[in-house]
């Protein structure tokens, strides 16, 4: 038993809790806790990539109990990495957000606490009510975090989300249902067993239950037709949170990515491959909805927010095509675009701090402070998450293309891609020009004066390393990326670790 | 029971989507509870329904009830009954702070929400006399 795998569930929690119970006062002791406990998690997450990069899967039984009967917690390459992004992306964020955001509205350390907690949670569970029961997790410090300072809009935004997502709850306990009702397990590893044995007259109930819970996948990583929650949701919560959220989309895309490749894979009988189908066609116009997006932004948060939109569906479409090669190359631009759609959102945020009542709405005003600076990250940003060369989303598209290229829709991926690839540029350098170049034809006026502190562009500045670090180190990463595809289309190691050598207790 | 099972899950679920959809909060409060009772009845009714036997081990049961689906249950109550709290103050929160109690956000072409709002109807009142009185005091 390897106990090391349930720290990035068990530490957040307990400093969490501590963080409501006796640092509730002190803002330095509660930063002073949050981030150590963000930096603990990266080193923890740095060690289980280290460990799950051997290409064994490690188990923890929670309880001691044996899977399938107990919960289990899986670690292989994919959960590893998804923990390490989280992480990383999670303290640049963190230390954005104690330059004086957590000290806009009660409690936002603890929450911050929890929303980790829930997404490494979702990351290692290896059953499926578990995966709900951390989603709720997720979800609930969520909404705390998007009403994280008040105000009317903000929290009308909130009650939005939380209605849609609450929705999207009791699908999921539907879907849960159903696959239970007709497979009589809980864990992934089980039901990947279970689904080929399933009779032909249960195939109607198991397939719809899988497609339901595909439709909560997708809600949670924002496609459409049911992608209308994100743009309100990311454009009204406060920055560092929105960008946060950035990995929370990712959730969705690791279950669909965990799930439809374990247990409805090639092995799958009657239901294989059964997401293709329905995945491929709802992200290829998740990808032009959210660059057309770009295009008709009237703020920077929204922009990016449709900047995510178009993300995911670029991902999700290349996740659709079910091969290794288009899988591996899927991860690489999830990386990417989870650390280039957080950094644009700290750059939102620094703007809008910047321009009184005008926040990041693109309309030309005066200069503001440290506007060159801000302007430079704004380009470096805008150049990643558009797929320029020479940064990481010009490499992620580049492989995206590539592996793409023996489907049998590749002419619709390679073209809408490319084309959308233009569409956002335009939109990119449409938002540029207006919030930072448009001031200097303007008659220059007093700048509004600003601190000038560092941590913030710490902050974003070293999330951008990461994404330079992406880019130099592409050849390694994208090999690293290959064998963790591999390892999920070969699910039996998978499943030989969770139930246990001689198939478990079957 | 089976056709009354479904037919409650059925119409619960009907109302309580044909509710959330409706403008304004507290009918779509209202109708995620009822989607949340609805689904808690399916996930009870995905244990097979059956009368009088046992989910635990017992020594006079003849057969036993699936107790998972049970322990499901539970769990759903209380994560739903939590989450109905945390969407009643929300929206209570929402409607203190701009006024009306409609779910779209402002700027989404939502007239009536203007209409019906508390905050601006009492700024017009307040408005009217006062520029009342700047006319009289010209």
């Amino acid at each position: 038993m390897n106990h090391v795998l349930i720290l990035p569930i068990l530490v957040p929690a307990v400093v969490g809790a501590l963080l409501v119970m006796a640092a509730r006062y002190d803002r330095v002791l509660a930063r002073v806790f949050s981030v150590t406990s963000m930096v603990a998690m990266v080193a923890i997450a740095l060690g289980l990539f280290v460990i799950a990069s051997d290409g064994s899967v490690r188990t923890y039984a929670l309880g001691a109990w044996p899977a399938p009967f107990g919960i289990v917690l899986a670690l292989d390459r994919l959960s590893a990495l998804m923990l390490l992004l989280g992480a990383v992306l999670g303290l640049g964020v963190l230390l954005y957000a104690i330059n004086g955001w957590d000290l806009r509205g009660k409690h936002f350390h603890p929450l911050y606490q929890f929303q980790l907690m829930g997404i490494n949670g979702a990351f290692l569970t290896g059953d499926f009510f578990n995966l709900f029961v951390f989603f709720e997790i997720l979800l609930i410090a969520s909404y705390g975090l998007m009403v994280h300072g008040g105000g009317g809009l903000r929290v009308k935004a909130g009650v939005q989300y939380v209605v849609t997502n609450l929705v999207g709850s009791s699908v999921f306990l539907i879907a849960v249902g159903m696959i239970y009702s007709v497979t009589g397990t809980l864990n992934m590893a089980d039901l990947a067993l279970k689904v080929p044995q399933v009779p032909a007259a249960d195939q109607a109930l198991l397939q719809t239950g899988a497609v339901l819970l595909l439709l909560v996948f997708a809600v949670k990583a924002a496609l459409v037709p049911v992608h209308f929650w994100l743009p309100g949701t990311y454009a009204n919560a406060p920055g560092p949170v929105a960008a946060l959220f950035a990995i929370m989309t990712k959730v969705g895309a690791y279950s669909i990515i965990r799930l439809y490749v374990l247990a409805f894979g090639a092995e799958a009988g009657a239901a294989a491959w059964l997401a293709a189908p329905w995945l491929l066609p709802a992200a290829l116009v998740t990808l032009v909805l959210g660059m057309i997006g770009v295009l008709a932004a009237r703020s920077l948060g929204q922009m990016a927010s449709f900047a995510v939109i178009g993300s995911m569906g670029l991902l999700l479409s290349t996740v659709a095509v079910f091969t290794e090669q288009a899988t591996a190359a899927a991860l690489y631009y999830l990386i990417h675009s989870t650390l280039a759609a957080g950094t644009l959102f700290l750059i939102a945020d620094l703007v809008a701090e910047r321009r009184g009542l005008l926040r990041d709405r693109l309309v030309p005003a005066a200069r503001i402070a440290q506007g060159g600076l801000i302007a430079t990250l704004f380009f470096v940003a805008a150049i990643a998450i558009t797929g320029m060369p020479p940064l990481s989303g010009f490499v992620g598209k580049l492989l995206v293309l590539d592996a793409v290229r023996a489907s049998t829709h590749a002419t619709w991926m390679w073209s809408l891609i490319l084309a959308t690839s233009l569409i956002a540029i335009v939109g990119f350098s449409r938002g540029g020009s207006l919030l930072f170049w448009k001031p200097h034809a303007l008659p220059p006026g007093p700048v509004a004066a600003h601190r000038a502190d560092a941590l913030p562009f710490v902050a974003v500045g070293g999330l951008l390393a990461c994404l330079a670090l992406l880019t130099v180190f592409a050849g390694p990463v994208h090999a690293w990326l290959e064998l963790a595809a591999a390892q999920l289309y070969a699910p039996a190691g998978y499943i030989e670790a969770v139930l246990g050598t001689a198939g478990g207790l079957r | 029971m089976e056709f009354l099972v479904a037919s409650a899950i059925g119409v619960m679920t009907a109302a309580g989507i044909y509710l959330v959809l409706r403008t304004r909060t507290f009918p779509v409060v209202i109708g995620l509870s009822l989607l949340t009772y609805a689904t808690n009845l399916f996930l009870f009714a995905t244990g097979r329904l059956a009368i009088n036997q046992p989910p635990v081990i017992s020594a006079d049961a003849a057969a036993y009830i699936d107790p998972l689906p049970q322990a499901l249950v539970l769990t759903a109550i209380v994560i739903s009954f939590g989450m109905t709290a945390v969407v009643v103050v929300m929206a209570l929160r929402a409607y203190l702070e701009t006024g009306n109690d409609h779910v779209d956000l402002p700027g989404d072409a939502s007239p009536e929400a203007s209409d019906d709002d508390w905050k601006q109807r009492g700024r017009k009142q307040t408005a009217g006399p006062g520029a009342k009185k700047g006319g009289v005091r010209a």
